[in-house]
């Protein structure tokens, strides 16, 4: 019965196993390696032991760009997190009950659809429209919105804002998505919890709190780590919305758009590969803080 | 009296307490439309702007009456949008890198979870753990070595190289979920189907296929959204001689955007914007409800 079990497992495995290998696991230990070189890109592999380190250690602009990862990192997960919740709540448990169902807003379906679209669109898409809508004369949509006696903003090309507006982006693109997210994990708490609590007389403020906010853990923790993620990388944006890619004078650099310049506009692979290498840490230490700090007994 | 609920019948009997509940949800639900209209608003918000911006003059556009009609419609920007910018060109290369890539995504990928699933053997666990893994590495941070990967196989600058990377970098998710979807699938079937000498291929693909439908139709779904939208991994292998012609759209309108920078062509960029978020739009307006349910499906699980 079990006849030709492995020329089967071999034949389906071969192909996904080998491109992964090739694309994906070898690139990765490669990065590990490299990192102890002084590798250009091209010629001979020098090894120099922790070199590249010492001197991250020692770049101002690798300590600048950490910052500004950080300040994603914080941000970016909160701002979401916080709206996102907000919203769903409305749409889902805002309209009040009627004949003992708690019912959404009027409208909820509508609004839902609208809020989600952003998160289809691409990144660098999305990028290129903000750079305009950012747009420090005239042209760009906010600028345009203010008064004309006011004098423009300057928005990506002021260095103390700069950041900001990146956060902005990432904010406006993701929070429909997880308005989805919270709204299919409270649709699927049962309607009797709700009914018991407004008899005993909870408003709805109390309701988010003590209810919906708990039951709803999981999904927030979940979402926490990918918006963290998302924090991480941001090249796109800083790649294609920022004045001089990472400025003005370094205020949106971060580790992504480092890693790419020293790759393939400084020739400084062994470099950039010591920057990812970090990059890589920090990384799973902040998904498994994450998940360790936020972890709540089931309620 | 929408206030009324059925299971608080002791509210129906203190009038003044009603009253007052039910001014408190008018006025609640009032600030709920405003705080929702507010972000539909600023959601779409830009994207009106954009199409809106298109069909305007470099000088109506630096006029700064951003929602201001423009006086004329016509449809010139969107010619040398899609022909002098080469959108067009760059809309075809992305669908054909996608529609392969998506596919081969989906094949291999549903192949590998379908084995890891399913099939005891020694070194399953490993390899599974080994897909797995490459959800926590960052694709950007092996950059230097992926573009000499493919330097040395001289798969640099071509969709070939372009679309096995997009599939091995789609892997670990593809697998991930997939093989979590066969693992749930009742072994009844399977074992009947063994009885009546269906070979291990056929069964994959005349069974477990078609009972893994929902799952095989997020995630691809899921891929077809990632792989459309990616933009780091075209930069870094389309580049070199004749790269220009291959670009896929991500990457053109980025270019656009530069260059519209020097040649003060803003309305071109618009337009070109909005013919890349329209197909987008339609789309979504069709199957917004699985298209929300694909790429929510990765964090539910």
């Amino acid at each position: 019965m079990r006849h030709g079990k492995y020329p089967f497992i071999i034949g389906f495995l071969a192909v996904p196993v080998a491109l992964y290998a090739t694309f994906v696991v070898a690139a990765y230990v490669q990065t590990f390696q490299l990192s102890l070189t002084s590798w250009s890109g091209f010629g001979v592999i020098k090894y120099v032991g922790f070199d590249n380190f010492v001197k991250l250690w020692e770049d101002e602009l690798f300590w600048k760009s950490l910052r500004h990862n950080a300040y994603l990192l914080f941000l970016l997960p909160i701002l979401t997190i916080a709206l996102a919740l907000v919203f769903a709540f409305l749409l889902n448990v805002g309209g009040g009950t009627k004949g003992g169902v708690t019912r959404g807003v009027w409208g909820s379906k509508f609004y839902r659809v609208i809020f989600f679209f952003p998160q289809l669109m691409a990144l660098a898409i999305v990028a290129v429209i903000f750079g305009r809508v950012f747009s420090s004369d005239k042209s760009g949509m906010l600028n345009g919105l203010f008064p004309d006696s006011w004098s423009p903003w300057l928005f990506l090309a002021d260095e103390r804002w700069a950041l900001t507006c990146i956060l902005a982006v990432l904010v406006w693109q993701a929070v429909g998505f997880y308005v989805v997210l919270f709204s299919a994990g409270m649709g699927s708490i049962g309607e009797e919890i709700y009914e018991a609590a407004a008899l005993d007389g909870a408003t709805r403020v109390t309701l988010f709190f003590r209810i919906t906010l708990p039951l709803l853990w999981n999904t927030i923790q979940t979402g926490w780590v990918y918006l963290g993620i998302a924090a991480f990388d941001a090249f796109a944006l800083v790649n294609i919305m920022t004045v001089d890619r990472g400025g003005p004078d370094g205020a949106t650099s971060v580790l992504a758009m480092m890693i790419y310049r020293n790759t393939f506009e400084y020739s400084q692979v062994g470099y950039a590969s010591a920057l990812g290498v970090v990059l890589f840490f920090l990384t799973l230490t902040f998904a498994a803080l994450t998940l360790r700090v936020t972890r709540r007994d089931a309620v | 009296m929408s206030n009324l609920t059925a299971t608080a019948p002791s509210e129906t009997v203190v009038t003044p307490k009603a009253e007052k509940t039910h001014r408190e949800l008018r006025a609640f639900n009032g600030l709920a439309h405003l705080a929702l209209i507010f972000w539909a608003l600023v959601t779409a918000g830009p994207l009106l702007w954009v199409v809106l911006a298109s069909f305007k003059s470099n000088t109506e556009i630096f006029l700064g009456e951003p929602f201001a009609l423009p006086s004329t419609f016509s449809l010139e920007t969107y010619l040398s949008a899609w022909d002098q910018a080469h959108i067009g060109q760059y809309f075809l290369n992305s669908v054909l890198v996608v529609v392969i890539s998506t596919a081969g995504t989906m094949l291999f990928g549903s192949m590998a979870a379908y084995v890891l699933a399913r099939y005891s053997f020694f070194g399953n666990r490993f390899l599974y753990y080994l897909f797995v893994s490459g959800l926590a590495f960052p694709t950007f941070m092996a950059l230097g070595p992926l573009f000499h990967i493919l330097k040395n196989m001289g798969l640099l600058n071509s969709y070939l190289g372009l679309i096995l990377v997009y599939i091995a970098y789609s892997l670990p998710f593809t697998v991930f979920f997939l093989a979590a979807f066969f693992k749930t699938l009742p072994h009844e079937i399977d074992e009947a189907a063994t009885v009546d000498g269906a070979s291990h291929t056929r069964k994959f693909f005349q069974i477990m296929m078609p009972m893994a439908k929902s799952g095989l139709v997020s995630i691809t779904i899921f891929n077809i959204v990632g792989q459309w939208n990616q933009y780091l991994l075209p930069l870094v292998i389309m580049q070199g001689q004749g790269a220009e012609e291959k670009w896929v759209l991500t990457q053109g309108i980025a270019n656009i955007s530069t260059q519209a920078g020097y040649h003060a062509e803003w309305s071109t960029l618009f337009a070109a914007l909005t013919l890349s978020i329209l197909p987008m739009i339609v789309v979504y307006a069709i199957f917004q409800r699985q298209i929300q349910a694909g790429l929510t499906a990765g964090a539910v699980k």
